[in-house]
């Protein structure tokens, strides 16, 4: 990994109170920007990562040399339209691009945190992105936007600051993580304590990383983030590169090859640790809860415009998740509008060329703009 | 626009706060928004219409009137407007309940099957009227339960339903269309 030079971060000095009770300060955020905030600062949209993203959503990634993961819906001329809206994208903190995250040096002992990092929330990733809204001096976001656990966090987001923003558009997500859920990210979890060099967190210091286990758990997760029909389609039986079985354990089948290719590509960008964190973060998210079981309560002060999707064959955040925000947004008389997109990519559909989506997506900004624009003349 | 449609407009006041129940490709909502009130939004089963909703800039959710319209709290709405789509739910009396529930006021219309035109079809031809409002045969009609401007009001008046119709004409034998604007 070179180019770090080229990562852009905001040190944020104010002292952020965690939800697990510790106070971090002078931490970095790191972050990217895609278009020009123009002089009204009213065209500034916020997105938000998944679990695995970073900072780069758009363009090529100057560490990894890969597209960005929002290439499909973001950039110039796009849904998100880089041509008329300022994009800002960070790093989430817990993450590995730059952020502050396990892999940060510990002042106290000089070595990475490792496991030593606080547990962070998604309420704590909100608050520390928050810093950029004043970092950039905009008063009101246009939007804030993102899908999965991205979607998590523009739900915190409207929750913690109310008015900071005319739209929202969460993605494939929920406000509560499910039973199912959590156990998934159990399965990546523990498949990276399985791996020996894990050695309790602190595999820095030994110059070995536990590749093997954090493998497992994303092809484990990669599997959740497609559909049965998507995979019979792709692959069904194919043999990879042979003609016959091999009755052995080598991968027979594309499917096997293609879930090993995922795990080692992601080995490559992506800390074992910070998949820890971040899917614990992920496990802990439920709004509901932080309102007492009324998931309504979490929008009461807001007048943000939302808009809900959710994917027909997405089975990791279904349409009933989706829709229950929807509906308590709906018991207060909140502006919302709702679409379930077909699409028979899964939940990774909201990375995808899905047409639908990407249209649904880029008019509704594009009405919503016009409207908030006319208003305020 | 549909005439029916303007018929609709004009008994809605301004700047109420409205409902559209299966708005379809939001043609009436998007005449609404502009002209009567901002406060409008659409139920629409159709991911098509949903689209097209979205195209314009109108606020639309997806959803089913026979089970979304328990998420909306008890007058929630001054207006909820249903277009001819009350014949085709499976449970239509469940459906005006709940319009009526969700809204102060529901603009309820209905295709006539009490019109001229359709008891000379079926008096002369024998078989089931094909009419401009009702373009489908039989075997191929959404319309599950079709009825006529004095069975709907038949009806009000036995669950006690106020239709208000101040300005409406229904009469059974000439009017295509039933449009009444009814309350609990």
């Amino acid at each position: 990994m070179n180019n770090t030079k080229k990562v852009k971060k905001l040190i944020i000095d104010k002292p952020l109170k965690l939800d697990c009770g510790k106070t971090i300060s002078n931490f970095p955020l790191a972050y990217e920007t895609y278009g020009k905030l123009n002089e009204k600062k009213n065209n500034a949209i916020l997105a938000f990562h998944a679990l695995t993203g970073d900072q780069y959503a758009s363009g090529i990634n100057p560490i990894t040399n890969k597209e960005g993961w929002w290439n499909y819906l973001l950039g110039p001329g796009k849904a998100i339209d880089t041509e008329k809206y300022f994009v800002i994208c960070a790093n989430v903190i817990g993450g590995c691009m730059g952020s502050y995250g396990p892999s940060s040096i510990d002042s106290s002992t000089n070595k990475p945190f490792g496991t030593n990092f606080p547990v962070i929330t998604i309420n704590d990733m909100v608050n520390a992105q928050y810093h950029l809204l004043e970092f950039f001096k905009i008063e009101k976001l246009f939007s804030v936007i993102g899908g999965s656990m991205g979607g998590m966090q523009v739900l915190q987001f409207v929750s913690n600051f109310p008015n900071k923003t005319h739209t929202a558009v969460p993605i494939a997500c929920t406000a509560s993580h499910s039973a199912q859920n959590i156990a998934l990210n159990e399965l990546g979890r523990q498949s990276i304590m399985a791996d020996n060099n894990w050695s309790n967190g602190f595999y820095e210091e030994n110059k070995k990383s536990p590749d093997k286990g954090l493998a497992v758990a994303r092809m484990a997760a990669h599997i959740t983030y497609l559909s049965k029909k998507g995979l019979q389609e792709k692959f069904g039986r194919k043999l990879q590169e042979r003609d016959d079985l091999k009755f052995g354990f080598d991968a027979d089948f594309q499917i096997e090859s293609y879930l090993r290719y995922q795990g080692s590509v992601f080995v490559d960008r992506f800390d074992a640790n910070s998949y820890l964190f971040i899917t614990r973060a992920m496990d802990y998210f439920d709004l509901t809860k932080q309102f007492n079981g009324n998931l309504s309560k979490a929008f009461e002060k807001s007048k943000t415009k939302f808009f809900v999707i959710s994917f027909t064959s997405d089975w990791l955040y279904p349409t009933s998740e989706n829709r229950e925000i929807v509906i308590a947004l709906n018991a207060i008389g909140k502006d919302v509008g709702f679409a379930e997109i077909t699409s028979d990519k899964g939940h990774d559909s909201f990375l995808l060329d899905v047409p639908d989506f990407l249209s649904a997506v880029k008019n509704f900004l594009k009405t919503s703009y016009k409207k908030i624009n006319e208003k305020r003349i | 626009m549909k005439k029916e449609f303007n018929i609709i407009a004009k008994l809605i006041t301004k700047d109420s706060k409205v409902l559209d129940v299966g708005c379809g490709d939001g043609e009436l909502m998007k005449y609404i928004s502009e002209n009567i009130t901002n406060d409008i939004r659409g139920l629409e089963l159709s991911k098509h219409n949903v689209q097209k909703c979205i195209e314009k800039g109108l606020t639309v959710i997806e959803g089913d009137a026979e089970k979304d319209l328990k998420q909306f709290p008890e007058s929630s709405f001054d207006y909820v407007v249903l277009s001819q789509t009350l014949q085709a739910f499976l449970d239509p009396e469940n459906v005006i309940n709940e319009l009526l529930r969700v809204g102060k006021k529901a603009i309820v219309t209905i295709p006539n099957f009490g019109y001229w035109k359709v008891r000379i079809h079926l008096l002369f031809q024998g078989t089931m009227p094909i009419t401009e409002n009702l373009p489908n045969e039989w075997y191929d009609t959404p319309n599950l339960h079709m009825c006529t401007i004095k069975d709907f009001v038949n009806y009000c008046k036995k669950k006690n339903i106020k239709i208000n119709s101040s300005n409406l004409s229904f009469q059974n034998l000439f009017s295509e269309l039933g449009i009444f604007i009814i309350e609990k």
